[in-house]
């Protein structure tokens, strides 16, 4: 391949690849994101292959591996285009039949088809399925169309013409005039404009300037950014080139963790790509502008998303945050002014410049504009990424979206904003998502990371569950994160196990109001929102565990199963599923449980038919406060 | 060297620019508690016992004051209620750890000498981890033989593998160490001085 050395050349090699391409050519696009290479969709990739071979049809149509699709529950996902048919859960057997019926005759494969739930309606078409139909797929739209390892693909769809006009038509200011106008803010937590990020570095007086991709994601149960680095990485590129052109920076860094392998071999791969097109490298399209950028592979620790502590890291020191009364933007890597932003909020970049700042201010909120993907997940009948103009409630992302609450149960909170964000309750359901909305309810949009949970969640062990978890990703460099998480997650296990008193809540609530006030980094100061938020929205549920009840029935110290001997029908059966012989009884004699023996694993509740065991929470509370 | 000219707990303050909160009012005679700021070395914020309360564009806000540098019109309050508050959880956190050791001085400032919080097994060491060993070694000596490893609560200081090396046996890292010239600290460095030195294990 040739470098091209203008915007005239990229453009025409742009023409020539969409006429190439027969929109009317069969092609089967197969997800292969995280979750449904998960669920083997390689497997299915490889029956396609061979049935095509079989039948003679290699030529006839296009297979393509592309990015994630977002509707992980359903996965593996495979569409046929042009039809636009949508087939969830495919197995490998699967691909026989939708050959015959799809390919040869143009028929949808009934049995494979999403089915709404609430209906039962057999919805044909992607586009008319509801998880599609009410997001706005602005930033993932693309994963779905491309294969992210061809760079091809992306010049196709329209790919790179951002960086073209960039670089043709305006100028640094103007590019960094455009961003500041469509209010763009980062999409990795804080929410900080990049505008204005982006001219802080731009004005600070040192040289060499950086700029930097953060793709450490580690909020558990959150992929947004690994969906796209590993599903339309030039998308990302694209943005850092741009945003280093209005900054002045020659060199980037797309920092990545080492977990997501898939993630480091596509962002290698676009880059080597982006290299061979004359797109990263010296003099870019002729325009006198040279950027480069390298991949940073993350070691693995939490806080190095931490944009000093990522820094360090990048220096090649431990990652630990540093105090940052000079902001990075400012003094960041080797103490030269470096702007970081997170992959999502470089992947809106193009979106701003091709379409202009007001277009892009038109979605969302005055304060929050654009749109946000979140990871939904928990609770929901639909869980998969989802992207929505921010200010859509929280009603319509878990009910339109997500499809609602599974067997019935009913919603109890919804967790935003990655661990150390906090728990909305179900009073807030219409709450328009924003940044500033979320805030003020006492969580955050953090990351995009959206848990719901049912009635049978306990807010307690959920409190108790995220500080055990920042605790041990604490990097243990100040001692309001170092210790005070130690303190609070002990008080918390106390809690959960009926130990605690009221004292111990309110020093609790002390404490955490202190780590918030007092911790060096943002993960020590956002790491009490779980705790000041459940207390604030649960309080009564942190009563009850004072009281020896769990009223959610999760804490194992404060529950007990029993086997009801009116319903029993002495089948056997849990006291064969029983791990630890609790379980005791005879041929037609209704069984017991030993509460001595029994270590509350739930399996004899999960196993017995007759509804006979019962889970009961309350006890007598004998331990004494020792001190 | 420009001076700037900065209220702290209402009393005016000339201070040389590039110098930091602490430093400004070490000098006008007002006293905050700090276990990891050394004037001879990088500010390193850890302990966050010189929290301080500003007041800028009318909005209050608590920082380091090791850390922040000083501007000129700034307002400092290094007593509030918050700034208290602080101080007195970090003894108690401290006390938790250990009964002895430079916090204890602190905490008696603030009337604690017990603390609300659970004691942690094994308290053996009055380390705060605030690192001066470490950073000074680095920093002034330039050998890099003490470190940190491990993360959150199982951080601890260690011996640099291959320490032996490197240490000139100066023994200036327990000069510095407030906690009382804390005893693995003293065994490291006799370590090192009776070779054979067993080098440091990940398993450990």
């Amino acid at each position: 391949m040739t470098k091209f050395s203008s915007a005239k050349e990229l453009e025409q090699y742009r023409q020539k690849l969409q006429e190439q391409r027969d929109t009317k050519k069969t092609c089967i696009s197969i997800c292969s994101g995280t979750g449904c290479h998960a669920y083997a969709s390689e497997k299915v990739v490889a029956a396609f292959e061979e049935q095509l071979k079989k039948q003679n049809l290699t030529n006839m149509v296009d297979m393509k591996r592309t990015g994630c699709h977002g509707f992980c529950e359903k996965g593996p996902i495979v569409v046929i285009h042009p039809h636009n048919y949508c087939y969830v859960k495919v197995k490998p057997e699967d691909a026989a039949e939708i050959i015959d019926q799809t390919i040869q005759r143009g028929k949808p494969v009934e049995r494979l088809l999403y089915t709404e739930p609430k209906t039962e309606k057999k919805i044909t078409l992607e586009t008319d399925i509801p998880f599609y139909k009410n997001q706005t797929r602005l930033i993932l739209g693309n994963n779905r169309k491309l294969d992210p390892k061809s760079i091809d693909d992306y010049i196709a769809l329209s790919g790179y013409k951002a960086l073209i006009k960039t670089l043709t038509k305006m100028t640094p200011q103007q590019v960094l005039d455009e961003v500041k106008k469509a209010n763009l803010r980062g999409r990795g937590g804080g929410g900080f404009p990049a505008g204005r990020k982006w001219e802080t570095t731009k004005n600070a007086p040192a040289e060499p300037k950086y700029v930097i991709v953060n793709c450490d994601e580690g909020d558990p149960g959150a992929y947004m950014d690994r969906s796209l680095m590993e599903g339309n990485p030039h998308s990302v590129l694209e943005g850092l080139i741009i945003g280093a052109y209005a900054i002045g920076a020659h060199e980037g860094f797309v920092y990545v963790r080492q977990e997501y392998p898939l993630a480091v071999e596509n962002t290698e791969n676009a880059i080597r790509q982006a290299e061979e097109y004359g797109l990263l490298g010296k003099n870019i399209l002729g325009s006198g502008f040279d950027f480069t950028i390298k991949v940073h592979r993350g070691a693995g620790a939490f806080v190095s998303g931490e944009s000093s502590a990522l820094m360090s890291a990048i220096e090649g020191h431990v990652g630990e945050p540093r105090p940052k009364y000079i902001h990075t933007a400012v003094s960041g890597v080797w103490n030269k002014p470096t702007c970081l932003n997170n992959v999502e909020t470089w992947a809106n970049v193009p979106f701003i410049i091709n379409n202009g700042a007001q277009w892009f201010a038109s979605m969302g909120t005055p304060n929050s504009t654009g749109t946000k993907i979140f990871s939904l997940v928990g609770n929901v009948n639909n869980t998969g990424l989802v992207e929505v103009p921010m200010g859509i409630t929280l009603r319509e992302i878990i009910y339109d979206i997500g499809g609602g609450i599974p067997n019935g149960k009913r919603l109890k909170a919804v967790q935003t904003g990655g661990p150390s964000g906090g728990c909305i309750p179900e009073k807030y359901l219409d709450l328009p998502v924003d940044f500033d909305e979320l805030y003020n309810v006492g969580s955050m949009m953090g990351s995009g990371g959206m848990i719901v949970m049912d009635e049978d969640t306990c807010m307690v062990d959920i409190a108790r569950y995220f500080v055990n978890f920042l605790s041990s990703e604490s990097c243990g460099k100040c001692i309001p994160c170092r210790e005070g998480l130690r303190q609070m997650s002990r008080i918390l296990n106390d809690v959960s196990q009926g130990k605690a008193f009221e004292e111990d809540i309110e020093l609790l609530e002390e404490l955490a109001e202190v780590v918030q006030m007092s911790a060096l980094c943002a993960l020590g100061q956002s790491a009490p929102n779980p705790v000041l938020s459940t207390l604030k929205y649960f309080r009564d549920e942190y009563d009850a565990h004072l009281r020896g009840e769990c009223p959610a029935k999760v804490c194992k110290a404060l529950i007990n199963y029993s086997i009801d001997p009116a319903k029993c029908k002495a089948c056997g059966l849990c006291l064969k599923n029983c791990p630890v012989e609790a379980i005791t009884g005879e041929k037609k004699k209704p069984h017991k449980i030993n509460s001595e023996l029994c270590i509350k694993c739930g399996n004899c509740l999960d196993v017995c038919k007759f509804n006979a065991v019962i889970k009961t929470t309350g006890k007598q509370k004998t331990a004494k406060k020792v001190n | 060297m420009t001076n700037v000219f900065l209220t702290i707990d209402g009393k005016a303050v000339q201070a040389e620019e590039g110098t930091n909160l602490l430093q400004a009012a070490k000098k006008a005679g007002i006293n905050i508690p700090t276990l990891c700021h050394h004037d001879k070395l990088e500010p390193y914020g850890a302990c966050r016992f010189c929290m301080v309360e500003i007041e800028k564009n009318n909005r209050k806000k608590l920082v380091a004051s090791c850390c922040y540098p000083v501007e000129n019109g700034l307002t400092v309050n290094t007593k509030t209620e918050n700034v208290d508050k602080i101080r007195r959880i970090l003894s108690e956190l401290l006390l938790s750890i250990s009964p002895s050791g430079a916090h204890v001085d602190i905490a008696k400032q603030y009337g604690i000498t017990e603390s609300r919080f659970k004691q942690t097994e094994n308290p053996d060491s009055p380390c705060s981890l605030c690192g001066l060993c470490v950073r000074y070694c680095a920093e002034i000596k330039k050998k890099h033989a003490v470190c940190f490893v491990g993360r959150g609560i199982d951080r601890t200081i260690a011996l640099v593998p291959g320490a032996s090396d490197t240490c000139s046996s100066c023994r200036e890292c327990l000069d510095i160490c407030d906690a009382g010239k804390i005893t693995y600290l003293v065994d490291m460095v006799q370590e090192i001085s009776c070779p054979p030195l067993r080098p440091f294990d990940r398993s450990d």
